[in-house]
């Protein structure tokens, strides 16, 4: 109700009070009056003094309660309003009011506004405090990170990269011939770098470590691994592994009772000392087993000459003829030892200490997984494990060899369990892989050995044998008739614990900050690669452009530069660039070099498309595609296609269809008029890189404008696009 | 009646000294170059040991090792296998496959003869 209105009918049940006052105090005057005189007379005078009187008290009634109403109702209500418009911004205070309680209560406020803004100022100093010192911290850890020798990079458990430094860059880098598709990069996987499977082993063996009491240290921990792998570049690369361990409410793979969220992978480049250890234990390895034969056949020899003097002079001269020969025979050997540096032998690179029961119940994991296809699940069993055995094995190639074994049988012979044994013979150890029952004649099995292992479509290129051969091992087939057995057995040299066990990573105590673990990418998750219901703010993006020679790609223009740049976690890459000029191989048109740039002596020498797009297209990789008109570029890129090998089939987005999308009342989307628009300031346009930095920019703006619009995830935004591109056309 | 010993090993040089050696010791004594070889000799002439070199061309010693042990006619027969690696894991493969003794070169004379002389009077 409305505050006249109020007002009115409180004005009105004053008077209607006073007119009852005054005509009960006329009733009770005319009945004194009559019971005094008989009879009784009206006095009409009387009657208009009471008339009078009432009006005038009415009117002093009304004047009370419009007074008391201004005071006492409206003045409050001012004031609360005030007070509302003061808690939303600091620094303002309510003015004195009329009435001695409001004053009070103004007062009261006015003190409590105070203690808010200074509680405020505090809250503010503090915030700035904290990011000074992450900021603080950040640039001691890109210092740090700069400063080492080794390379670091820090990964979630996707495999997205978080973090790396410049020597990981360089050590990862494919090669020195220019061409750097960039395979290391915020947010991309480090699958491309390294074999999934690789990764994977490794951190299955991460393993749950008990405190070292000594260092009065109860805490459990997790323990590291270690793998060597080789580079693109074939450069050898001793990995070790830690995990990076989860605060609360992050989701992450257990490890004993312990989160892991990711893994920090810190490289070295073995390449030159196993290239020297190889070829040290090659010249030993053909000096001791090339030399066995030739002074086998001079000791006998040798033996027999002197045992049997009475011998013929025709067998003595035989023997002779031996000896010559093999001495002649050994000083070859040992030559070619000498000089055969270069010829490796064996990749003992490969090669690390592993507990056996730790091996084995991978293996056992490994093979009882549940296969593609209607396969069930193979039963596995280890027993007879001998718990103290420490192997000195290709861990990867050995599970491998054992899984490839083991499914092989599954799949020819129908065998539905197998068991793994691992016990110590001497300083070897037997390591076999039996099953009851079912009969394997010898030359499958020979043959099985020595084919390139293949299981469920992956192959390698390596045999079962040379896997064991690179574990200084042996391996074969044997059947025990007694009692039904068959198994492959493997012998393997025993290794010995290692000593200098790297430190565990120990959790940080409640309360304590886990170094430079809290960023928030590691709460992504790439495990869907349904990129379509995906929130437009956790993609990652590459935004590109083209220059080229015209404007008609069918008609044979050609790209002579790509630029693009990658936004991650809603941040533009502006140091993780591709940038190339390409010959187009044909000339450019007058009207080209006017808007570019670009002229014929500056493509001279550059790479052509056929070799510049699979580098681009392995920029690519994992991300959206932004383009301002992007159908344009995309329309060179796939006409493409056949020539490079590579397809560009990633979801696309177009800054031009989205600015439609946010303004269809606008009468230009051109790239500058939107920048414009969303306050995006414009330099080095006419570059594609520029270009492109200007279109990332223009994106970033548009997607919380997006978001009020209900856009958020990849579809929308494309069936949006798809709506006003249907739009458009009918113009 | 005389022992009949097989040699199989493809290096001339260090059978023309077993060879000697054992013929002077009073043992009937074939020889081959190779496993193929090995393998139809012993079949054909069932010596009662064989001296089986690892590194034979066409068919290696394990094979022809593994080859006799699966035929059960042939299980009186000895076997003592040479090598010129003598890697432990070689070793423990060849006697896993059946073989009965392991000798690697260059070894003495004597020893061998001595080997040789264990093996047949088991």
């Amino acid at each position: 109700m409305q505050w006249p209105h109020k007002l009115v009918r409180a004005a009105t049940f004053a008077c209607l009070f006073v007119l009852l006052v005054v005509l009960s105090t006329a009733a009770l005057m005319v009945a004194t009056e009559a019971g005094e005189g008989a009879g009784g007379h009206w006095s009409g005078e009387r009657i208009a003094v009471l008339l009078v009187l009432t009006l005038t008290f009415s009117v002093v009634a009304c004047w009370t309660v419009a007074r008391a109403y201004a005071r006492h109702v409206n003045a409050p209500l001012r004031m609360a309003e005030d007070l509302a418009a003061m808690t939303a911004h600091s620094g303002l205070r309510l003015s004195d009011p009329a009435t001695e309680e409001l004053r009070a209560l103004a007062q009261a406020a006015n003190h409590l506004l105070a203690a808010r803004d200074a509680l405020e100022s505090d809250v503010a100093e503090r915030v700035r405090e904290a990011r000074a010192s992450l900021e603080q911290e950040r640039s001691r850890l890109a210092a740090l990170m700069a400063d080492l020798s080794q390379s670091v990079v820090v990964c979630n458990l996707d495999g997205r990269v978080l973090l790396y430094n410049q020597r990981a860059k360089q050590a990862l880098s494919p090669g020195a011939d220019g061409s750097n598709a960039e395979l290391l990069g915020l947010g991309r996987s480090i699958y491309r770098v390294f074999d999934r499977a690789l990764i994977e082993h490794a951190l299955e063996r991460l393993q749950p470590v008990a405190g070292d009491e000594a260092r009065g240290d109860g805490r459990q921990g997790i323990g590291s691994a270690q793998f060597v792998t080789a580079t693109r570049a074939g450069r050898l690369l001793r990995a070790h592994m830690s995990p990076v361990l989860g605060g609360d409410g992050q989701p992450g793979a257990l490890v004993g009772d312990l989160s892991v969220t990711g893994f920090v992978l810190v490289l070295e480049d073995v390449t030159q000392t196993n290239e020297r250890h190889a070829r040290r234990d090659e010249l030993i390895q053909s000096l001791i087993e090339g030399g066995r034969g030739p002074l086998g056949s001079l000791r006998a020899a040798a033996e027999m000459l002197s045992d049997f003097s009475d011998m013929a002079p025709r067998q003595r001269d035989r023997f002779l003829g031996v000896i010559r020969d093999e001495a002649g025979a050994l000083s070859t050997q040992f030559e070619k030892a000498a000089a055969a540096f270069s010829n490796d032998l064996r990749e003992r690179w490969l090669l690390e200490e592993i507990l056996g029961v730790e091996l084995l119940a991978v293996a056992a994991r490994r093979i009882g997984e549940q296969r593609r296809g209607e396969h069930r699940p193979l039963a596995v069993k280890t027993e007879n494990v001998d718990d103290s055995l420490w192997l000195r094995v290709d861990s990867f190639g050995l599970l491998q060899a054992l899984r490839y074994l083991a499914l092989r049988l599954q799949d020819e012979y129908e065998v539905r369990d197998v068991r793994l044994s691992l016990q110590r013979h001497g300083h070897l150890a037997q390591l076999d892989l039996y099953w009851v029952g079912t009969f394997m004649n010898n030359e499958a099995a020979m043959s099985w050995l020595q084919d390139p292992m293949s299981i469920d479509g992956e192959s390698s290129p390596l045999s079962v044998v040379d896997v064991i051969e690179r574990c200084n091992g042996e391996i074969w087939f044997q059947r025990e008739r007694v009692s039904h057995r068959a198994f492959f057995r493997t012998m393997l040299p025993a290794g010995e614990a290692p000593k200098d066990l790297p430190r565990a990573i120990i959790p940080a105590a409640d309360g304590e900050r886990p170094e430079f673990y809290d960023f928030d990418i590691f709460r992504w998750s790439a495990g869907s690669h349904e990129l379509d219901d995906r929130p437009l703010a956790e993609l990652s993006y590459t935004v590109f452009d083209t220059e080229t020679t015209g404007l008609q790609p069918s008609a044979g223009d050609e790209i002579i530069q790509i630029g693009a740049t990658r936004i991650v976690n809603r941040r533009l890459l502006r140091h993780e660039c591709f940038d190339q000029l390409i010959d187009p191989r044909r000339p450019l048109s007058q009207q080209s070099v006017k808007v570019h740039g670009i002229t014929r002596d500056l493509l001279a020498g550059q790479p052509v498309i056929t070799v510049v797009l699979p580098t681009f297209h392995a920029f690519c990789a994992d991300t959206v595609m932004v383009g301002h008109n992007a159908a344009f570029d995309m329309r060179f890129l796939q006409l493409k296609e056949r020539q490079s090998g590579v397809r560009f089939d990633h979801p696309v987005l177009d800054t031009l269809l989205l600015s439609a999308v946010l303004h269809p009342n606008q009468s230009t989307h051109r790239l500058e008029a939107i920048a414009e628009r969303l306050g995006v300031s414009v330099f080095g346009r006419h570059t594609a890189l520029g270009d492109a930095m200007v279109t990332g920019e223009v994106f970033l703006k548009m997607l919380p404008l997006l978001a009020e619009m209900g856009i958020t995830t990849l579809r929308q935004a494309r069936e949006a696009s798809e709506r006003t591109y249907h739009a458009r056309l009918k113009y | 009646m005389s022992k009949k010993i097989l040699i199989a090993d493809d290096e001339q040089n260090i059978v023309i000294s077993i060879e000697f050696l054992l013929r002077r010791e009073g043992f009937e004594v074939l020889v081959a170059g190779n496993g193929e070889e090995a393998l139809a000799i012993v079949r054909a002439e069932r010596p009662d040991l064989v001296l089986l070199d690892v590194m034979m061309p066409k068919m290696n010693g394990f094979d022809v090792c593994q080859a006799l042990r699966a035929d059960p006619e042939l299980s009186a027969t000895r076997i003592l296998m040479l090598t010129a690696k003598g890697r432990d894991t070689e070793v423990s493969k060849g006697l896993g496959l059946g073989a009965d003794g392991y000798m690697t070169k260059p070894f003495s004379t004597k020893e061998l003869l001595a080997e040789v002389r264990k093996l047949l009077e088991t």
